[in-house]
């Protein structure tokens, strides 16, 4: 479908906000779930742009940026695969498509932020000039303009795809063999599982493997909503602490508030 | 006496608000030092009038500084207690300021990440796009909302900790109550992960592992069925009390998997990409194998 003047111009202050938050991750808004489902409200699809935040989020939840790990870039894969939903204009069937779409925009972006991140460092120096000065503005200013590089940095390459004409992603779109979208379906259902993995490499001690175990096994009763999973997973990790902290084993000998390491101390 | 500057409430808000850009300068020299400066500048035009002092001031918060985006508010009210001393006097110099912000922020980015972005952000998120696949717009919704609440509270009133505590706040957090948040969203984490594993990591094999012909009597009697919506009831009703509705039983893997238990396969590719990344393979390569893997999986008819 053909966007109108207006409808364009919200998706890129949209982009704009999806590509600052890529660095701030303060309001979420480069979250699938966000991004997809805006693009989606003001662009008159909001049913199938909520769809996809919901599919891509599901991907995407264990993206973070930790240390020096990089995980791929979830703003320019919602705003993008989000434009390519709506210009495809096939609505939620569309979906599928989109996803597998937004896998290597998610890559594309994550050598955006490098660039960006690098183009920082000249931004910072000329900060330590106005410091030197005493300049308070000036320090001020060229904080704004170094948030201005991470929006841009989603909403040119929105901008971009906004001007290829519709009918061109259709066909682009259409072309697309039937077996490679629903293959490259089958492969969304399964690349969620990197997202947890890279989580769970983060967490994962001994100590904490039976909850796992617990969590997968109670998973499988359908009737548990996500909320109800939540509340038992709070349970569990409250009487956990208490009983580990009551048995004088949380916090290992380190601890000197634990009258059996005191005792063992004296002897 | 002289009178004392304080900062007041409205400061130390416009510097909670500004640490929402902490990272927006976000460098490989320095990491968060220009998003640092920028919360705190607020805080130096409060406390420091002569132009010299501010320069002193805002080179000191220049250096170095990197720490989870939310954990930085505790950091920036201890940081802000002592400017203060400092401003009234007090001989705090460049090197405690330093050493408590680089004391603090690598303990502190080691509760934000487990707390945040691997137990809060999968929770809130799983719950969204739960709702958002059923195409509900209360799922976006719901996730946006309690986030920025969770967000702003904690940010907010841990600042307001660091600046009532001051320097002191490294004994009440030592004291073992970092290490019991750590415990306590690592165990709620994997609990939930495991639980998202199994409901949202989906493959599906469609290899027919048997064909089996059912006996006569497990299958609804099509033949003894009336037309018309009557036989359309009868059917139902003897389907439901438990007839098959065709004579031949097809068992495909899939079906023999979740036999053994709901999510083994999930769970096994859960597994096979943690070794995967601990071998030091790049995500990127994990995700764009799997996909390759699902189109031809799907071509020999295998997914």
């Amino acid at each position: 479908m053909t966007l109108s003047i207006f409808a364009i111009v919200l998706v890129i202050i949209i982009a704009f906000l999806a590509g600052m938050e890529g660095i701030l991750d303060q309001f979420q808004f480069h979250q699938p779930l966000v991004a997809c489902s805006l693009i989606g409200l003001v662009t008159g699809n909001i049913e199938a742009g909520v769809l996809l935040g919901g599919h891509l989020q599901m991907i995407a939840l264990g993206w973070a940026n930790i240390g020096a790990a990089v995980a791929p870039d979830a703003a320019l894969a919602s705003v993008a695969s989000a434009i390519i939903l709506v210009l495809g204009g096939q609505g939620r069937y569309g979906v599928s498509t989109a996803i597998a779409v937004a896998i290597p925009l998610a890559v594309a972006g994550l050598f955006l932020t490098m660039v960006v991140r690098t183009l920082a460092v000249p931004i910072v120096h000329m900060m330590d000039n106005a410091a030197r000065k005493g300049d308070i503005r000036r320090i001020e200013f060229l904080q704004i303009v170094a948030i201005f590089m991470q929006g841009l940095r989603i909403a040119i390459p929105a901008a971009a795809l906004l001007f290829i004409p519709a009918s061109t992603v259709q066909t682009i779109l259409n072309w697309m063999p039937k077996w490679l979208t629903e293959g490259m379906a089958i492969g969304g259902g399964m690349v969620v599982a990197v997202g947890y993995a890279m989580v769970i490499n983060m967490m994962a001690n001994k100590e904490v493997w039976p909850f796992f175990v617990i969590g997968f096994v109670v998973a499988a009763i359908s009737q548990l909503t996500l909320i109800a999973l939540g509340a038992l997973g709070i349970a569990l990790a409250l009487l956990y602490l208490n009983l580990s902290e009551r048995s004088g084993f949380a916090n290992g000998s380190n601890n000197t508030g634990d009258p059996l390491d005191d005792i063992l101390n004296d002897y | 006496m002289e009178h004392k500057i304080q900062l007041t409430k409205k400061d130390r808000l416009a510097v909670a608000w500004r640490s929402t850009f902490l990272q927006g300068s976000w460098n490989y020299e320095r990491m968060q030092n220009g998003g640092w400066v920028f919360s705190m500048i607020p805080a130096i035009k409060r406390l420091y009038t002569t132009t010299e002092d501010r320069a002193a001031a805002l080179k000191r918060h220049l250096e170095f500084f990197n720490t989870h985006p939310y954990l930085a508010s505790p950091i920036l009210g201890v940081t802000l207690a002592l400017e203060e001393e400092r401003a009234n006097g007090a001989t705090v110099d460049d090197v405690t300021i330093q050493g408590v912000k680089v004391g603090m922020m690598g303990p502190l980015a080691g509760v934000g990440d487990p707390v945040f972005w691997f137990t809060v952000r999968p929770m809130l998120g799983a719950l969204g796009a739960a709702l958002a696949m059923d195409g509900k717009i209360i799922g976006p919704i719901l996730f946006f909302i309690l986030w920025n609440l969770i967000r702003m509270g904690f940010m907010w009133y841990t600042q307001e900790f660091g600046y009532r505590t001051g320097a002191k706040i490294t004994d009440n957090l030592s004291g073992g109550l970092l290490q019991k948040i750590t415990k306590g969203a690592s165990i709620l984490g994997m609990f939930v992960l495991a639980a998202l594993v199994e409901r949202w990591v989906s493959i599906n094999f469609k290899s027919i592992v048997s064909k089996i012909d059912l006996d006569e009597k497990a299958v609804v009697d099509w033949a003894h069925i009336p037309s018309g919506t009557e036989g359309i009831k009868q059917a139902l009703i003897q389907a439901q009390s438990g007839l098959a509705l065709t004579q031949e039983k097809v068992t495909t893997l899939q079906n023999n998997l979740d036999q053994l238990i709901p999510g083994l396969m999930p769970l096994l590719l859960t597994f096979l990409c943690m070794w995967l990344l601990r071998k030091k393979v790049s995500p990127i390569i994990i995700i764009l194998g799997l996909f390759i893997i699902g189109i031809l999986g799907h071509v020999i008819g295998l997914l």
